[in-house]
């Protein structure tokens, strides 16, 4: 395990001789060894945090170190106990307690969180590449078909259905544990130290990163104004004898403990969505109404702890859905307008509205979106005893973009011989003697084809049966010529059976396919995200910054520390406040000692350097 | 009309994008000729032999910082000219001579670089103009498909390069443009599609909040994926103690990371809301915020991954290389996001059109 000399946040070391001697070393170390800087700076990340300060010492800092970054496990406060029981025991042994001390440290290090974040990224990726049973179980099937012993293999481990599976849900359940573990701690230690005191003055500020040096400036009120000045350029401000130290930007860690925490909100948004909700689906021919009870749905999934007595009672009805297509020859056929208007009646009142792809409605506490579309056609079906049999659209699926349709026209009540069909619908039919295909998918040149079916009326089991594919078992195929019969009809036509009976198709209509669903944590869950990004967006672009000014003699020092890197203006915020306290702009020996880099250039995002006093704000 | 001037800029504008190209390429080719310690930042002198600073004239005086000061080669020399008698006071007339070639070199250096820094220019104007007119050709904010996405996103990346190089970053000149004229380059000719309304899932006030996010998160993940890999080649070449030509050029390995670092943070938030905004779409368009489409599963994952850099940065024994190579690792994550997703998988995020 390598060192962990780079978490100790030099800038919270007890004592005030020990701050300068640490700082001095994490500005100095320059080309010492890559990334060491970051080490110490960045100790609002991890190690540090805006914690107390040096004030309250020891025990915050130590404290600190064990749920910051653990993977030194043992903190320094901690160690000497731990070296004495081993003493005693026979080495590597620990007791449960130790045991689960251990493990709890280890989970909740930032080692432990970022191999789960990997794993939770890893774990992820197999799901968006592999088909999903949620969404496309035919697929699913279709790889199991063709790969009987890889698809096995991968059904076993959950790799159809990857987030749900329980090693998914381990990963970032672990993710979460680890977070928590992390965070309680530290939301203590901010909340001890917010109202903590800047640190003392280092003694040595010459070491500092930026500094200058007045000699013969120092006035009796010299500290007052500084004091001052200092509180209006929001700085929190700790008065000591013979300086004024002053620190900024404890807002960071709060942002960093409110993006976690509120991540931690969100996992219990989804929750409370997936356990409460569901999400039903509907299909409506034009002129059809549907109304929100459980027997209604083709489609319906609901959480755990959902009772279908919080179904709100109330019906929409289609009233007529308005589809357009592009015609150009750019992207022809490529959809350009999904209109559906609709009736919706709850509580005895009826509301006209338009539902559309971006535009669910909401009734109660459900939404209803238009998830789909397609034809339906509408078809009368006379037995060869001459009487209807069967009245009504029948929807059929589409199969590619240009909406070839297909289903099946059932007719079990014709007599004597039961009937039915297979259609295939052409919105723009082309080239239909030889089975034919649609080229456009509006309904430019409408045509159905058909064959035919009829056999002895069957049982009524109650067997549920699927609508969209016909089980041909008892039926036989009506041919011409050794042939399966086919025939084509265009809206307004009838076609007469060989065998007696006949189909009508009186014209096509539009289905479309909704979704009701109810999700109720999804204002937790949005606000969370919310919270989170503002929360996320402090932690990273509010940059803590300590700032000193010492008076020795007639000797006046102006001295600070940017406790993040790449933070910039350091050097210029130190000649504002030597400025703003009157201090000669020419100081005799420390114009050199500036030492911080150049504000070569910042990225668009955070404070654009320049140390002006509202840097806090911008972030 | 406005397509096909649209059409026309864009074309011109990966044309001079290419010059561009070749203008800091030619740069950094020239800069390879100058005395590889001479070019040498001093923050890598400190690191490999702290005695050579003392006696190496200006540049060496300068704290590490202001060798990311590009502009610099001129500046550097004309200082070493004025003040060639008080640091380097102990130099001999033939130094002088050997240190006026230099600056003749260093001038010719420089010269390359202005150069590109203007072709950039250029082409950033004719950039403009193409996703400009393509907006008006279309009626609609301009990143409708793949190829309109690819330019406006590549357009940030290039705004962001020039408000960079104002800032004293010409040197990141030379990989943004090769990531542009690849980029660009891709876009009209295997990514272009003509001009089309959108699609209805589209009509939502949520396709400009989303994808502007998505773009200029992507412009700046991508810009500081670029730092990133610079920042590996330096501490490469830092550790084999071979620093020259361009790499003499970068700023510190420490000031490469901070930059990376200040680029990642920037757009990681906005990458969090981008993916946020799409969420609540999702919810609007399609009734769920989160499905797993493989769209979502990749941008969580590119999320991750970048959590995980941030992390890194903060965790002892990840920091420096390899939290430059999880970044990496992110940047790779969201272009197969864009172009693997796009175009291999069938999800609801295919409007790549071709």
């Amino acid at each position: 395990m390598p060192t962990d000399k780079h978490l100790i946040d030099p800038f919270d070391q007890p004592e005030a001789e020990a701050a300068g001697e640490a700082s001095a070393g994490a500005s100095g170390e320059s080309g010492r060894e890559d990334g060491s800087s970051a080490s110490g700076q960045e100790g609002g990340r991890d190690a540090s945090g805006a914690g107390p300060a040096p004030g309250d010492d020891a025990s915050g800092a130590s404290g600190r170190q064990v749920h910051g970054d653990a993977s030194g496990a043992v903190s320094p406060g901690k160690a000497p106990t731990r070296r004495t029981t081993a003493a005693t025991r026979p080495g590597g042994t620990l007791r449960a307690s130790e045991t689960l001390r251990w493990l709890w440290t280890q989970l909740t290090s930032m080692r432990t969180a970022l191999v789960l974040l990997f794993a939770l990224a890893l774990g992820a990726i197999p799901g968006s590449l592999l088909p999903q049973r949620p969404t496309s179980p035919v697929r699913v099937r279709e790889f199991l078909t063709n790969n009987p012993q890889l698809g096995g293999f991968y059904d076993a481990i959950g790799l159809f259905d990857v987030y749900a599976s329980p090693w998914f849900a381990a990963i970032y359940l672990l993710l979460f544990v680890s977070l928590v573990g992390c965070i309680i701690p530290r939301i203590g230690v901010y909340l001890r130290g917010l109202r903590a005191q800047p640190p003392r003055t280092p003694r040595n500020l010459g070491r500092l990163p930026a500094h200058l040096d007045f000699a013969g400036a120092a006035t009796p009120v010299l500290l007052d104004q500084a004091e001052t000045l200092l509180r209006k350029r929001r700085f929190r401000v700790r008065r000591l004898p013979d300086s004024v130290s002053a620190e900024r930007g404890y807002v960071r860690e709060l942002g960093n403990l409110v993006f976690h925490v509120s991540l931690v909100f969100l996992l219990c948004g989804v929750a409370w969505g997936a356990l409460f909700g569901y999400k039903g689906t509907v299909a409506l021919v034009e002129g059809q109404s549907f109304s929100n009870t459980l027997t209604q749905f083709d489609d319906f999934t609901s959480g755990g702890a959902f009772r279908a007595s919080q179904l709100v009672p109330f019906t929409v009805k289609l009233d007529s859905f308005e589809a357009k297509f592009e015609t150009g020859p750019v992207q022809r056929g490529a959809a350009r307008v999904f209109k559906a208007n609709t009736t919706t009646t709850m509580d005895g009142v009826s509301r006209q509205q338009t539902l559309e792809v971006n535009q669910p409605l909401v009734v109660g506490d459900s939404t209803v979106h238009l998830v789909g579309h397609g034809y339906a056609v509408d078809v009368t079906v006379k037995g060869a005893d001459g009487k209807v049999a069967f009245e009504g659209p029948v929807i059929l699926l589409p199969q590619d973009g240009n909406f070839l349709s297909v289903g099946v026209v059932k007719a079990p009540y014709a007599r004597p011989d039961r009937l039915a069909f297979e259609a295939l619908f052409l919105p723009t039919a082309v080239d239909s003697a030889n089975g034919g295909t649609s080229v456009f998918p509006d309904a430019l040149n409408p045509l159905l084809l058909l064959n035919a079916w009829h056999g002895a009326p069957k049982e009524a089991t109650g067997v549920p049966e699927n609508v969209y594919s016909l089980d041909t078992t008892g039926l036989t195929q009506y041919t011409k010529d050794g042939k399966p019969l086919r025939f084509t009809l265009a809206p307004g036509e009838v076609f007469d059976l060989p065998g007696g009976g006949s189909i009508t198709f009186h014209d096509w209509k539009r289905w479309v396919s909704l979704q009701v669903g109810s999700t109720p944590g999804l204002w937790l869950v949005f606000g969370s995200v919310l919270v989170a990004v503002a929360g996320l967006c402090l932690s990273l672009f509010v940059r803590p910054r300590r700032v000193w000014v010492k008076v020795s003699g007639d000797r006046v020092e102006v001295a600070g520390l940017d406790r993040t890197e790449g933070r910039g203006g350091l050097d210029d915020e130190l000649v504002l406040i030597s400025d703003g306290l009157g201090l000669a702009p020419a100081p005799a020996a420390g114009a050199g000692s500036v030492a911080s880099e150049p504000d070569a250039a910042e990225p668009p995002a955070g404070t654009t350097g320049g140390g002006t006093a509202d840097d806090e704000g911008k972030s | 009309m406005a397509a096909y001037w649209s059409n026309l800029a864009m074309v011109t504008s990966v044309v001079v994008y290419l010059l561009a190209l070749s203008a800091f390429a030619a740069e950094w080719a020239a800069a390879r000729r100058l005395e590889p310690e001479r070019a040498l930042p001093a923050g890598v002198l400190v690191g490999s032999d702290g005695a050579v600073m003392g006696v190496e004239g200006p540049e060496g005086d300068v704290p590490s910082g202001a060798a990311d000061d590009v502009t610099g080669p001129q500046r550097g020399a004309s200082e070493r000219v004025a003040s060639g008698g008080g640091s380097a006071e102990g130099a001999s007339s033939e130094a002088g001579s050997s240190d006026a070639r230099d600056l003749k070199a260093r001038l010719q250096v420089d010269l390359f670089g202005r150069m590109g820094l203007a072709l950039i220019i250029i082409a950033w104007a004719l950039h403009l103009t193409g996703v400009v007119c393509r907006g008006i050709a279309a009626q609609r904010f301009p990143w409708g498909n793949m190829y309109e996405f690819v330019t406006a996103a590549l357009l940030f990346v290039v705004t962001i390069y020039l408000v960079l190089a104002c800032r004293g970053m010409r040197w990141l000149g030379l990989p943004v443009s090769l990531l542009v004229v690849i980029g660009q380059g891709l876009a009209v000719t295997v990514l272009y599609v003509a001009v089309a309304p959108l699609v209805p899932a589209l009509h939502s006030v949520w396709f400009v909040i989303h994808i502007v996010a998505a773009a200029v998160a992507g412009a700046a993940f991508n810009v500081g994926g670029l730092l990133s890999i610079l920042y590996l080649m330096k501490i490469r070449a830092v550790r084999r103690e071979k620093v020259r030509g361009y790499l003499a050029k970068l700023p510190s390995p420490q000031r490469l990371d901070e930059l990376a670092y200040k680029f990642h943070a920037f757009a990681f938030p906005l990458w969090t809301f981008a993916i946020a905004a799409g969420s609540v779409w999702a919810e609007y368009a399609w009734g769920r915020f989160w499905g797993w489409d493989p769209k979502e599963t990749w941008s969580l994952v590119t999320w991750v991954v970048y959590a995980g850099y941030l992390h890194a940065r903060a965790t002892a024994g990840w920091r420096g290389k390899r939290a430059a190579i999880v970044a990496i690792v992110g940047l790779v994550c969201f272009w197969f996001n864009f172009v693997g997703i796009n175009l291999l998988t069938s999800g609801l995020h295919s409007y790549a059109g071709i």
